[in-house]
């Protein structure tokens, strides 16, 4: 389990930056992308492979991934849980919800006063809402007296999900 | 609470076929950066690499799939991401959607059932743009923007089992 920032030092190089402009909308799906894309940037298979390995090792590529539609998976009832916790204890149980099996993101953020008073986010999945208020109050047990608030917020519609464009 | 549409739509019980299932659960966790990855996991999940992206193909021009492709990490480039939330009233909904989601640097962008009730990532390719981005969308939608950039990262694993 680790905290990080977001950041970090690396710059994009040209060439990565092309194989990142050709695949942010998704990977060709013949057999050998690799030659796809190659033939695409006048770049030998071999070194668009050997760069995504690069990129995949130092972070900048997560995964090569399926992203699903969680709603057409079943998954619909997708709720943004956000606890108000005590500044002083939000390390120590932020790790311990994250570490719960049905949270998938955990993460602290900082409040808006007086709008927004909630400064830890555990995101949870189901497929009834009693599902995710179960899987909730879970969350709420653990946090104990260390928490003065909470609510969840349940998406219901998905307006955009692209993923990262880079700006050509 | 107020009522929501997914209170009142139907649960459909999604209909995947043994091989959907096999392909969309096997797909999520990442393709081998090999120098044949479709043809290796289509013999993982046992069936041919032709069919593997026949069905991948189908499962994204219906929609199961959002996106198949790299996962790209905005702060890991050299750039930044955040979270950032708006109180937009009904008559204006759908007005905002559309000039925020003009944006490239909004990766997704979700309708929330709370008086904050949109919410989007924006990633970008340099830290600064991040600033940037929120004020020309204050600007265009005449709506202020709440910022609420990581401070802890505590876990991150996102999967759907089917």
């Amino acid at each position: 389990m680790s905290t990080s920032t977001s950041r970090s030092d690396h710059q994009l190089c040209d060439r990565d930056r092309e194989l990142i402009l050709a695949t942010q909308g998704g990977l060709p799906l013949v057999p050998d992308p690799w030659a796809e894309l190659g033939h695409q940037l006048a770049m030998p298979a071999d070194e668009v492979l050997a760069r995504f390995q690069r990129m995949q090792e130092t972070g900048i590529i997560r995964r090569v991934a399926a992203v699903p539609d969680h709603y057409k998976l079943g998954y619909r009832f997708n709720g943004m849980t956000v606890w108000d916790v005590r500044d002083e204890a939000i390390t120590e149980l932020g790790k311990k919800v994250g570490e719960l099996p049905f949270v998938s993101h955990c993460y602290r953020r900082p409040r808006h006063l007086p709008y927004w008073s909630y400064n830890l986010f555990a995101m949870v999945h189901g497929t009834s809402r009693d599902e995710v208020e179960n899987k909730a109050q879970q969350i709420r047990e653990l946090l104990g007296a260390s928490c003065s608030g909470h609510t969840i917020l349940y998406s219901s519609a998905i307006l955009k999900k692209t993923g990262l464009r880079l700006r050509k | 609470m107020s009522a929501t549409a997914e209170q009142h739509s139907r649960i459909e019980v999604p209909d995947f076929t043994p091989v959907e299932r096999a392909i969309i659960n096997r797909l999520q966790t990442g393709l081998p950066l090999t120098r044949t990855p479709y043809k290796d996991v289509a013999e993982e999940i046992g069936m041919t690499e032709q069919d593997l992206l026949d069905h991948l193909k189908a499962l994204l021009a219906n929609g199961t799939l959002t996106r198949f492709g790299p996962m790209f990490h905005a702060g890991e480039m050299g750039g930044d991401l955040t979270l950032a939330a708006m109180r937009i009233p009904e008559q204006d909904f759908e007005r905002v959607t559309e000039q925020v989601n003009r944006f490239d640097e909004v990766a997704h962008n979700y309708r929330r059932e709370h008086e904050l009730n949109m919410w989007f990532v924006l990633a970008t390719e340099t830290p600064e743009a991040i600033a940037d981005t929120i004020s020309q969308i204050e600007d265009l939608t005449g709506y202020p923007v709440y910022n609420m950039p990581k401070e802890q990262e505590f876990h991150v694993h996102l999967h759907f089992p089917i």
